[in-house]
């Protein structure tokens, strides 16, 4: 992993210390409600309204399967046509090698500034950093991407980054730094969102006109034709991917697919899925290069970084299968609450808690797969069937053993967990535990309730009271209303004794 | 049909009336249920905490004890799902065919309460009487990996006597997630909050839900404000009848 990767974001503390910041955060958390409120409802609309919704999702799991078993064969195939069609296909096993690739690729223009169209794979590798320190200026042409580079700030969100900024805040940003980027803001701006994005377009227009070379991702390519797709809603995408003579498109080699006719069911799913529309608004294709047409250079980057560990882990594979629709942020109550920061990584929310640990090592993100309450709604919510849930106990079982082998001592967790799994895989153990409980209790309960208690237990009882353990056990009360079951109890103890 | 109650560790300890509540319902409904005393634990705390290897001898002794009954009942969401969809998992971690064999067997005949209650035993309305304003909140795991749907709501709605008022933003989650209350402790309690602020609008006098321990959770927030709401376990509300004090 190089410095310059934004996979984890080096500095950020462990997950539940950077959600109580962000907890605390009131403006934060009223962005965070509105904006992630209004989208979830969207979504439940739209895809309510389809007949065939679980359909489609079973045919995109399926694709996506299919897919990243052959995923090297895939690959070559989409090499070869982006190549027949006039592309320039380039290999990068890691962030430092794809950004090398690309700084290259600009040098060799002669330009020393870039458009960029939103994207995730050039977020994770830290391009922009990387051709700043080559002395090219990368500009942002996203609203929301826009407003995180003019802020100098971090994406909270995969598909609306500034998602934790509210209007006031932005018109602050603009007007105090669209200036050193560019055109500036008019004077007065309001912060009326029709005036925000007017002050966005006049910005970004002189830059879409001047840029001889744009950045782009890709939501898909098609590995039978070579066609590259890009899927956005503002239209700058559509400027960066025609208007400038060299196009260089970073795709992480999990966004093949094996053919142009299926993008049929992912453009489906995808603008119903991310923002909650019947249709995307402005969904670009192109092939290789077409003479007189667009970009005459065009260049395919392919971006491993940690993709193909990934796939080798049969359960933490399916994680691949993600078209970063963000859906699974917008449902999950824990992201709700501490907004994308707190996961430390350009890939936050459920899908950054089970893929973050994958692409880096699960021993440097132990506390992610553990940010989540398995709630499970992020599963029912992501449109190729990912079950979040399963990897996340898949990848807290990797981090645990990960913690079991790299340390001599056990943890206080571990020896807490070995004394329960002794207690609760016995009767007898179940029942003296239950007995030492009942009588602890008796100390600290009154009517029946435990208050507040010092030391570790008040992360639980700071906030909540706590029954006392009952005085007889289930167990305890049939063994003495029960006669019948009697004999039945005395056989299974008797086979307890002999085992 | 013999049903056999698996009651759960935390339930065993902490809330024998459940159990109770379970028993005398069935056994009101004429049925015979059978307490294994060799039961324990279902290994989910373990299981969903990381600690696989812990989970395998529970994940056997289970496959052991409720091997041959007709229907084995959990009043427990989240413990229903974990053998259900869990259980196998770890038995095939492991490379044993035989129990993987034997939690095949078992696992189906696994049930949560409502589940048991309007599939297999085919009722709604289990002749319970309740006069009381009951709010009802679907706990993760029954909804979403048991997906036990409506059931719970049809057997409250037979209840005589019951005001049953919608809890809104129902399905989201509690902010419980075992350990996770513990280790990301401010999350949770944000979660609570929330929760809280929605039953508190209902006006409810008693929170209802088919797992206690999401019911600790929240009800010991509930708790702590004094807000004098109360919580049951839906075998207790389905359990009573006109003759109670309850
Ligand atoms: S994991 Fe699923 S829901 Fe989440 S961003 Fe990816 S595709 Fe969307």
């Amino acid at each position: 992993m190089s410095d310059r990767d934004n996979v984890v974001w080096l500095g950020t503390p462990a997950f539940p210390e950077a959600a109580r910041a962000a907890l605390a955060d009131t403006r934060l958390r009223a962005n965070l409600r509105r904006a992630t409120a209004t989208i979830r409802d969207k979504r439940l609309a739209v895809t309510a309204e389809l007949d065939d919704w679980e359909e489609l999702r079973e045919r995109a799991a399926a694709v996506k399967r299919h897919t990243l078993r052959h995923l090297d064969h895939h690959l070559l195939r989409l090499e070869e046509a982006v190549t027949a069609a006039g592309g320039t296909v380039h290999w990068a096993a890691d962030a430092a090698e794809a950004n090398a690739i690309v700084t290259r690729l600009v040098q060799a223009t002669g330009e020393s500034e870039v458009v960029k169209v939103k994207s995730m794979a050039t977020q994770e590798i830290g391009l922009n950093e990387a051709l700043a320190d080559a002395g090219i200026r990368a500009y942002e042409t996203d609203l929301a991407e826009l407003i995180v580079q003019l802020g100098g700030d971090r994406p909270s969100h995969i598909l609306v980054p500034a998602i934790h900024r509210g209007r006031s805040e932005i018109r602050e940003i603009f007007l105090r730094e669209m200036g050193d980027w560019g055109r500036p803001a008019p004077d007065g701006l309001g912060d009326d969102p029709r005036d925000l994005a007017e002050a966005a377009r006049l910005h970004l227009r002189e830059k879409f006109l001047r840029c001889k070379v744009a950045v782009s991702g890709a939501n898909f390519a098609a590995a039978d034709t070579g066609t590259v797709v890009v899927v956005e809603s503002e239209g700058n995408g559509r400027m960066c991917l025609t208007l400038p003579d060299t196009l260089i498109t970073v795709m992480g080699i999990e966004k093949v697919l094996p053919a142009f006719a299926d993008l049929d069911v992912f453009l489906q799913l995808l603008p119903r899925s991310s923002t909650g529309e019947r249709m995307n608004p402005y969904t670009s294709l192109w092939t290789g290069v077409t003479e007189g047409d667009g970009p005459q250079d065009f260049h395919l980057v392919l971006l491993d970084n940690g993709r193909t560990a990934t796939l080798a882990d049969e359960v933490g594979r399916q994680a691949l299968s993600c078209i970063r629709c963000s859906a699974c942020l917008n449902v999950c109550p824990v992201y709700e609450r501490t907004g994308g920061h707190a996961y430390g990584s350009v890939y936050p929310g459920p899908i950054g808690a089970v893929l973050t640990p994958q692409l880096v090592g699960v021993e440097n993100t132990a506390s992610l797969p553990f940010a989540s309450t398995l709630c499970g709604a992020c599963y029912d919510a992501c449109p190729v069937k990912i079950n979040i849930p399963e990897v996340l106990v898949h990848l807290r079982a990797e981090a645990v053993e990960a913690k079991r082998r790299s340390r001599l001592l056990p943890t206080a967790e571990a020896l807490a967990m070995k004394a329960a799994g002794w207690v609760m895989s016995s009767p007898k153990g179940l029942a003296a535990a239950h007995r030492l409980a009942a009588l602890g209790a008796r100390l600290v309960a009154r009517d029946g309730l435990i208050g507040s208690l010092p030391g570790p237990p008040a992360r639980w009882t700071g906030t909540r009271d706590t029954p006392a353990p009952a005085q007889e056990s289930l167990r305890a009360w049939w063994r003495r209303t029960k006669a019948v079951n009697e004999t039945q109890g005395r056989t299974t103890a008797e086979e307890e004794g002999r085992r | 049909m013999r049903i056999a109650l698996f009651i759960t560790c935390f339930n065993d300890t902490m809330f024998p009336r459940t159990g109770r509540a379970v028993t005398e319902l069935l056994e009101r409904l004429g049925h015979t249920v059978e307490f294994p005393q060799a039961q324990t634990c279902c290994g989910q705390m373990h299981f969903n905490t990381g600690y696989r290897p812990e989970t395998l001898p529970m994940v056997r002794r289970f496959a052991e004890v409720f091997a041959g009954y007709d229907a084995v009942v959990a009043p427990s969401g989240s413990c229903a799902g974990m053998v259900r969809d869990h259980h196998r998992v770890v038995a095939a971690q492991y490379g044993d065919t035989a129990l993987t064999e034997a939690v095949d067997q078992v696992a189906p005949t696994v049930y949560e309460l409502s589940e048991l209650l309007v599939d297999v035993l085919g009722v709604t309305d289990v002749g319970a009487y309740f006069p009381h304003r009951v709010t009802y909140h679907p706990t993760c795991h029954s909804l979403r990996m048991l997906r036990v749907g409506d059931r719970p709501l049809r057997l409250l709605r037979a209840v005589k006597g019951i005001d049953l008022v919608e809890l809104p933003a129902a399905d989201s989650c509690c902010g419980f997630g075992g350990t996770f209350a513990l280790k990301n402790a401010d999350v949770s309690n944000a979660m609570l909050a929330d929760k809280m602020r929605h039953v508190l609008d209902t006006g409810a006098e008693y929170l209802c839900a088919g797992d206690n321990s999401c019911l600790t959770h929240i009800g010991g927030g509930l708790s702590r404000l004094r807000t004098g709401v109360g919580t049951m376990h839906l075998a207790e509300i389905l359990a009573s009848t006109e003759g109670d004090t309850r």
